[in-house]
């Protein structure tokens, strides 16, 4: 048998609808497609002539999984826009809210989507019956990270609260009790969610990735830093369309990125952690460390295990803020619209968000732009796949294709997000 | 005790952000005990396992954008016994539905890079447009407890208990001072579904409409009040024209018609 297809024409446990194609021809993958067929939905195209503090609530229907990097990185591009630069408690909370995405995203990907791979199940409900108690303490870990959207935010899904300038109304000190003892609580189950994926079996696999992610002077990063990589790019946020480029291919309906000097790249956990491991919390090194996890690690397999710590520093650096919390003199800061262009690129949990926007005086939107992370990962999963696949070729189908299919779930990749956008670059063209 | 056999639940997508279906993995508390009673037979967010259908219950989330999706909407109705939509896009068509009141073909050949690689209908549409619907569940997103609410009446084979009435009445349970009487802020409560928990209020923030029109809702007024306001013309357009604006009563509110 030497040559053979494999087929996935649904792929399961990702965000959104995708497909993958593999073709093999004597012994060697001859082509591989992730497909993309989420219908496209055009923001880019309706967020022209809406106005500047409308662009966070349209985009996080982006996607239901990750609406806060959408919150962020839109309304940072309209504060970067009229030269507002917000610090102080507002900028904590802002930072308490993405904490809470990590977290909820995280546990849905590790202990819903991630871990029946590698403990054999087809989904957590049946992994539920030999592994109740690890399944439970997920479910409470993830509803630690939706109590903090919800509280700061009024709901999980498309949260109401954020604002360009701040927020609507922002907590008194002495409401975060309760989830203080909650987060206390989920530190503990982070801890022991490092150690449980830590003793997972992992196939051999490593490549030389370029890493990409935000890094910033005194913390792990969320919304602010420099677009660096560990091949040395080092360039601020308004700088990343000059060295990232997007091209449209006729299989999927989201366009694939590249960096122009050196082809595809890698964002989201694995990256952040490689470029950022010094900034992490005492304690989440320290577990790291632990496990046996060196401060760079070049298989992506074991993103799993670098999400958890992700989990773990979130809920750590939650209860830090949480501490060290006094309510704001405004919620808000006021804000005057003026012509000109924003860029704001933040962390969502699975990696970069690229937002443009052009506003003219009045404070519409003439123009926008977004790169989400599922986007700038796909070249990078196909390659892997090509790479994964090969040495492998001799295993029974059903086998390999569920290999392949753990093969793109270590990217946690949103195909909502991913083809969100399908489309404004073009104009600039 | 009768043994009943398990109902079958199949959850769907179409054009959409998946918060809604992630609705029901957000219910943590909840979750084990809906699939111990529950057999979760196609949910492709959450297993990789298919049982074939038919189903007992479909929900279906997302609107119809796509050829092949109007297509796939008729196959989902002819393999249910029920099926539910979920949020705004299947019940109002979403934002997505925005592209409704623009020129789709003028606006493709602009902002395609490769037109041709793409397959899309000009309108985005709702999934009663297209098949029978046994009930909606409204919201952008739902609401994670009337969503159980659903699947336990189902389940119990009653009706579900969801109120068809405003905002405004969940303001008053939950003690919010009315933000529009108290400070000016203009808000859409007056004209929109409850279910939420009146939660823009309660942040000082108005309503913004996102579980779509109430029942037998009157724009009109709605519209004078915020012209009152000082609000332009053009922006209670806009207000209402976001997560539900091809519903009826929102797509020809604040201003003459433009749709197409």
């Amino acid at each position: 048998m030497k040559n053979k297809t494999i087929k996935v024409d649904y792929l399961a446990r990702v965000e959104g609808e995708g497909a993958l194609y593999l073709k093999i021809k004597d012994q060697k993958v001859s082509d591989v497609k992730l497909k993309i067929f989420e219908p496209p939905r055009y923001f880019e195209a309706f967020l022209r002539g809406r106005q500047f503090d409308e662009a966070h609530d349209i985009t996080s229907r982006i996607c239901g999984i990750c609406p806060i990097a959408y919150q962020m990185s839109a309304i940072h591009a309209m504060e970067n826009a009229f030269g507002v630069k917000i610090d102080g408690q507002i900028r904590a909370l802002r930072r308490l809210l993405y904490c809470g995405e990590w977290i909820e995203s995280h546990v849905l990907h590790i202990y819903l989507l991630h871990a029946p791979d590698f403990l054999g199940f087809d989904d957590a409900f049946q992994m539920a019956k030999d592994h109740g108690a690890a399944v439970e303490r997920g479910l409470t870990l993830k509803k630690a990270g939706n109590d903090i959207v919800e509280f700061l935010g009024g709901r999980e899904v498309h949260p109401v609260n954020v604002r360009v300038g701040g927020f609507y109304k922002t907590p008194s000190k002495k409401e975060f009790s309760a989830l203080k003892e909650k987060l206390e609580k989920a530190r503990d189950a982070a801890i022991e969610t490092v150690r449980w994926t830590s003793e997972f079996s992992y196939p051999d696999f490593e490549m030389d990735y370029e890493f990409v992610a935000l890094r910033h002077a005194d913390e792990y990063p969320f919304n602010e830093g420099r677009i660096v990589s560990s091949r040395g790019l080092d360039i601020g946020v308004e700088d990343f369309e000059s060295h990232f480029e997007e091209t449209h291919v006729e299989h999927s309906n989201a366009l694939h990125s590249y960096l122009k000097t050196g082809g595809n790249y890698f964002v989201g956990p694995m990256a952040r952690y490689n470029l950022n491991f010094d900034k992490l919390s005492p304690l989440t090194r320290e577990v790291a460390l632990e496990v046996g996890l060196s401060p760079v690690c070049r298989n992506p397999f074991k993103s799993i295990i670098i999400r958890s710590l992700e989990v773990l520093y979130a809920c750590d650096e939650a209860i830090r803020i949480i501490d060290e919390y006094e309510k704001p003199k405004v919620d808000a800061v006021e804000i005057e619209p003026r012509s000109g262009v924003g860029f704001g690129c933040t962390e969502a949990p699975r990696g970069l968000l690229y937002h443009r926007y052009e506003i003219d005086e009045k404070g519409f939107i003439l123009d926008s732009k977004i790169v989400p992370p599922t986007s700038q990962n796909q070249n990078t999963i196909e390659e892997d796949l090509r790479h994964f696949v090969e040495p492998r070729l001799t295993l029974p189908d059903e086998k390999l294709q569920w290999q392949c299919e753990q093969t793109i779930r270590n990217y946690d990749p949103c195909i909502s997000c991913a083809t969100h956008f399908l489309k404004l670059e073009i104009e600039r063209e | 005790m009768n043994q009943k056999p398990k109902i079958k639940l199949a959850v769907w997508k179409f054009a959409s952000c998946d918060g809604c279906q992630l609705s029901l993995l957000n219910c943590e508390e909840e979750l084990l005990t809906v699939a111990e009673n529950i057999h979760i037979a196609y949910f492709p967010e959450a297993t990789r396992s298919v049982t074939e259908g038919p189903y007992d219950l479909s929900l279906v989330e997302g609107s119809i954008t796509t050829p092949h999706d109007a297509e796939r909407i008729k196959e989902v109705r002819q393999i249910s016994k029920n099926l539910i939509t979920i949020g705004a896009c299947a019940t109002a068509g979403g934002i997505q539905a925005l592209r409704n009141f623009q020129d789709v073909k003028d606006f493709t050949q602009i902002v395609y890079a490769q037109p041709e690689y793409i397959e899309t209908l000009e309108k985005s549409t709702t999934i009663a447009d297209h098949v029978q619907v046994d009930f909606e569940l409204r919201g952008c997103p739902i609401n994670k407890y009337q969503l159980l609410e659903v699947i336990n009446a189902f389940l119990n084979e009653r009706k579900p208990n969801v109120s068809p009435h405003s905002v405004c009445l969940e303001c008053k349970l939950r003690g919010n001072i009315c933000v529009m009487v108290a400070h000016g802020t203009p808000c859409l409560g007056p004209v929109t579904q409850a279910g939420c928990g009146a939660i823009c209020p309660a942040y000082n923030r108005g309503c913004y409409g996102c579980f779509g029109p109430s029942e037998s809702t009157n724009t009109k007024s709605m519209s004078n009040w915020l012209a009152n306001l000082g609000v332009p013309q053009e922006e209670i357009k806009r207000m209402y024209r976001t997560f539900n604006a091809d519903a009826d009563e929102f797509k020809n509110a604040g201003g003459e018609s433009d749709e197409k």
